[in-house]
């Protein structure tokens, strides 16, 4: 249905005739002279999700949102007013709505709107994944459960997931601009189940990306997650309790990344330094990590879960240096914190849907690699733990403590990899952890694309990247003292 | 509407089918230093079709709500129900087990929502104001938040439902950020209800939000050990709705919970007992019936340490031989989840200074981050804040630690309950002490 779409703005100008003047009209309306900006945010989803569990696909569900936020801003405030329906009339009631808050003066006019052409094509797909065939995804789902009861006698459970969405956005501004994108995502998320003696353990794994269905199909990937998540489970059937206490980690590639998302990324999300509330406040300029770090976001990576062309507000995505060999350079912007920083934009506007307004958030965030061959930096270490896969992560901005959860982890022992350990917590401090990086590999790996960020209550998928990375000291939550 | 649609759907297929209108309306305003920074309206409507055909079973949702929409609602619906499969459990509610009258659980308040703009805005600015003034080292802050919802719901069904309700919440918050030496710390205190009246002052919530930050500089961390760990209300909360999540009947029949085949079992000490209660007059999360018209009621999940009960909708009640308890609760794309309601341990004879009294060197904890709990084993480590307890008093705020144990074992550990229970959210707690964890530091 929507492959037809090469053009956001025909989408809702046929669909709902929200034409370009009709959308400069609205924006009028919000403006109202007292204003300094306003934006629309159009938007159209899809979210086909069927999940598989005893064998059977259960559970079959479609979501089709749509709707439009309007925002408007005045210095420092914000207004914002959404309707779940694009009829004009309830576009003209928000946009009214939203003005409230421009009680004093402002300077915006509404300058005549066109379309501006998409800095990017990151994600073109021949066939969008809510569109693909849904027999050829149950297929898949019998597959995956197939795969992995055959794999082991002891699976006793096997749930696989499958999600596709579309979203079609429309950004229009009193600046005088529009411009869309159209975004395809899809993941593939496998937990299996397993007992043995009573004994009962769970594993999981998955990927996906803005990628077709097919994806999943090309170089079996499907079958590699299932075998993934099979042996995780088998493997924690055996896995000893956790050591307590502050030990000399080391990060596998990929997916551990969430140490940086959680770290430092939300403390450089220009929000809370404009607010002067991250422990990043001020730091601009400093050294906040060993030289050997380099951390970038990086929105433009092709197919990725976490890259968007253009962002939320309408930005093009960039590749935002955060720490630059230890020195910190960066923090993440949308254009409300970027302007009142006396910063530019860096395209890291985002919103979970139009019922929200935009904040600073991450795209892809990962390290670049070093020079340290990975199996060198595990013999580096005589004592320690190595991890591999993780759970979420939080952090608290303002004290910079964070945390994030392992689900793969070893102990180190005389340099060698030794028994699995029970999942467990890793508390750090953000400013500091990456002071304490003494090896760095380069074995750069970006995860396999089922990241989702939250943060006041917003949703939106991210990437995470690392290469093998050794930490000289950080707090492991086991359970043996 | 709702009928409508239900009729359309078994006109083109559906053996059995059932659907929810929901109508919102949302304000949501953050004051920050006394200025207004953002002001938030909204009104939505979504609707949402679950079918069940001769072989299979779907469902979606749409915020559209033209014919046409609902038209094309029931065909995606269907198109989705011919590749998935129905079992012998799946299907409606039976008729005896749905709410015959729906009582009135005072769940509106219409007088509330009407007040203008500037008095909610006064709440925040107050609250704040309070949180600022409060001593010299709480310097900034991230904002006081002011939040308010006014929601129908119509609930209709083909096993012969129809229903709804309407109900209100408010609710503000503030969060301060002290600061002492170059260290920076932040906190929160909110309050919630479902009138406007109910809300506690707001001077009241920024004082305790300030003493909150105040409390926690001077930070440090603290040695490897195993200790008594004494949980504050919101974090034993936070660790009953953790139980509680295992407790749902689809993690159980997918054998993905540590309390499978535990119902009727001792599972903690006879100091715990927990109680779910969807028809609390006024409760945050009250509603006279669950997401498949079932009756709502009170539920001991855990009795003086046996459990007692699980969470259960409709399917995973027939899966596990069981009747369902009330606990449907309706997903974003129509299908069904479980949820808890109010949620609740029940309070015992301590007062929390006794508590903190009977522990030599312990931990008291005030706030857990992350995601550090296996369903499936029990296995629990999270990040941990709070203070040290020494010679049964508070000495000092620590943080970058994390407690661990197992959820079994922890249950098996409740020494004491405290008898400060306050509702304030869906779930509440007293102060709660376990007899030993193990807290990693340096």
């Amino acid at each position: 249905m929507t492959t037809a779409l090469a053009h956001p703005d025909r989408f809702f100008s046929d669909r709902y005739g929200l034409t370009p003047s009709r959308l400069e009209g609205l924006l009028g309306t919000a403006v109202g002279g007292r204003v300094d900006y306003a934006d629309l945010f159009l938007e159209y989803q899809i979210a086909e999700e069927l999940v598989l569990e005893e064998g059977v696909v259960k559970k079959a569900s479609r979501d089709i949102s749509q709707g439009a936020g309007v925002r408007t801003q005045a210095d420092v405030r914000t207004g914002y007013a959404y309707t779940g329906d694009l009829a004009i009339e309830n576009l003209e009631l928000a946009a009214r709505q939203a003005r409230v808050i421009a009680d004093q003066a402002g300077r915006a006019g509404v300058m005549a709107v066109r379309a501006e052409s998409r800095p990017h094509d990151l994600y073109p797909v021949a066939e969008p994944p809510v569109d693909a065939p849904l027999q050829g995804k149950v297929d898949l789902l019998h597959r995956v459960d197939a795969l992995a009861r055959g794999q082991d006698p002891r699976v006793r459970q096997v749930i696989a997931s499958l999600l596709s969405e579309e979203q079609v956005i429309l950004i229009a501004t009193s600046e005088g601009w529009q411009i869309g994108d159209i975004r395809p995502l899809t993941r593939l998320q496998i937990r299996v189940i397993v007992e043995e003696n009573g004994r009962r353990e769970l594993g999981g794994f998955g990927g996906g990306g803005r990628v077709p269905f097919d994806f999943f199909l090309e170089q079996e990937r499907w079958a590699h997650y299932t075998r993934e998540a099979t042996r995780q489970a088998l493997l924690n059937l055996r896995a000893i309790e956790a050591p307590a206490g502050t030990l000399t980690v080391v990060l596998g590639p990929g997916w551990p990344g969430v140490l940086l998302h959680e770290a430092i990324g939300h403390g450089l999300e220009g929000d809370f330094n404009r607010k002067g509330v991250s422990a990043f406040t001020g730091r601009l300029g400093q050294k906040v990590a060993s030289e050997l770090v380099t951390v970038v976001d990086d929105g433009t990576i092709p197919n990725r879960r976490g890259s968007l062309n253009v962002d939320d507000e309408g930005t093009p995505t960039g590749r935002t240096v955060l720490i630059e060999q230890g020195i910190l350079r960066g923090y993440m912007q949308d254009r409300l914190n970027a302007r009142l920083m006396g910063m530019a934009p860096t395209g890291n506007g985002r919103r979970e849907s139009f019922a929200h307004p935009p904040m600073p958030r991450m795209t892809n965030t990962f390290m670049l690699p070093g020079g340290d061959d990975p199996e060198e930096i595990v013999r580096s270490v005589p004592y320690g733990l190595y991890a591999v896969t993780f759970g979420g992560g939080q952090v608290d901005i303002t004290s910079g403590k964070f945390v994030f959860s392992a689900s793969e982890a070893y102990l180190i022992e005389g340099g060698r990899i030794t028994a699995p350990v029970k999942g467990a917590t890793l508390i750090g401090s953000g400013p500091e952890v990456l002071t304490r990086v003494s090896r760095v590999g380069h074995d750069l790996r970006l995860d396999e694309g089922v990241g989702t960020c939250g943060k006041d209550g917003q949703s939106v998928p991210v990437g995470v990247g690392l290469p093998t990375i050794r930490i000289d000291g950080i707090t492991v939550g086991g359970t043996q003292v | 509407m709702l009928e409508r649609l239900l009729a359309s759907a078994r006109r083109r297929g559906a053996v059995e089918a059932d659907a929810f209108l929901v109508e919102e309306e949302e304000l949501t305003l953050q004051v920050r230093l006394g200025q207004v920074e953002s002001l938030r309206h909204a009104r939505e409507r979504h609707c949402s079709l679950r079918i069940f055909t001769e072989t299979g079973s779907a469902s979606a949702t749409t915020s559209d709500l033209s014919p046409a929409a609902l038209e094309r609602l029931v065909d995606e619906t269907l198109a989705l129900a011919a590749v998935a499969r129905r079992d012998e459990h799946s299907g409606l509610p039976a008729p005896e087990a749905l709410a015959r009258a729906i009582p009135d659980l005072d769940l509106l308040d219409a007088e509330g929502h009407a007040p203008p703009l500037e008095e909610k805005i006064a709440v925040a600015r107050r609250a704040e104001a309070a949180a600022l003034g409060f001593g010299p080292r709480v310097t900034t802050s991230e904002g006081a938040e002011f939040w308010d919802r006014r929601a129908c719901v119509a609930y209709a069904s083909s096993a012969g439902f129809a229903g709804g309700f309407e109900a209100s919440i408010f609710a503000f918050s503030v969060t301060p950020v002290a600061v002492q030496d170059g260290e920076m710390q932040r906190d929160y205190w909110y309050t919630g209800a479902r009138t406007l009246a109910g809300l506690e002052p707001p001077e009241l919530v920024g004082e305790i939000a300030a003493r909150r930050a105040l409390r926690r500089l001077g930070a440090r961390k603290l040695e490897t050990q195993e200790v008594p760990v004494v949980f504050d209300p919101e974090t034993a909360a936070s660790l009953v709705r953790t139980l509680t999540i295992a407790a749902t009947g689809p993690s159980l029949y997918r054998g993905a919970s540590f309390l499978v085949g535990k119902l009727g079992e001792r599972i903690a000490t006879p100091a715990v007992t927990i109680i779910d209660d969807a028809l609390m007059p006024n409760g945050l999360g009250s509603r006279p019936f669950d997401g498949e018209g079932v009756a709502s009621r009170r539920v001991v999940l855990v009795d003086r340490g046996v459990l007692a009960s699980y969470l259960l909708d409709t399917y995973s009640a027939r899966k596990l031989g069981l009747a369902a308890t009330g606990h449907a609760m309706r997903e974003p794309g129509g299908g069904v989840g479980v949820g808890h309601t109010n949620l609740y341990l029940v309070p015992g004879p301590h007062s929390p200074e006794e508590i903190i009294a009977s522990v030599d060197r312990g931990l008291y904890v005030t706030e857990l981050i992350g995601f550090g709990v296996n369903f499936v084993t029990g296995d629990y480590s999270r990040g941990a804040v709070g203070l040290w307890i020494e010679n049964g008093e508070l000495a000092y705020p620590v943080e970058e630690i994390t407690i661990a144990g197992n959820l079994l074992k922890m249950l098996q550990d409740v020494e004491l309950v405290g008898n400060d229970l306050t509702f304030r959210d869906q779930s509440a707690a007293p102060t709660l002490k376990i007899a030993r964890m193990t807290v990693a530091g340096h």
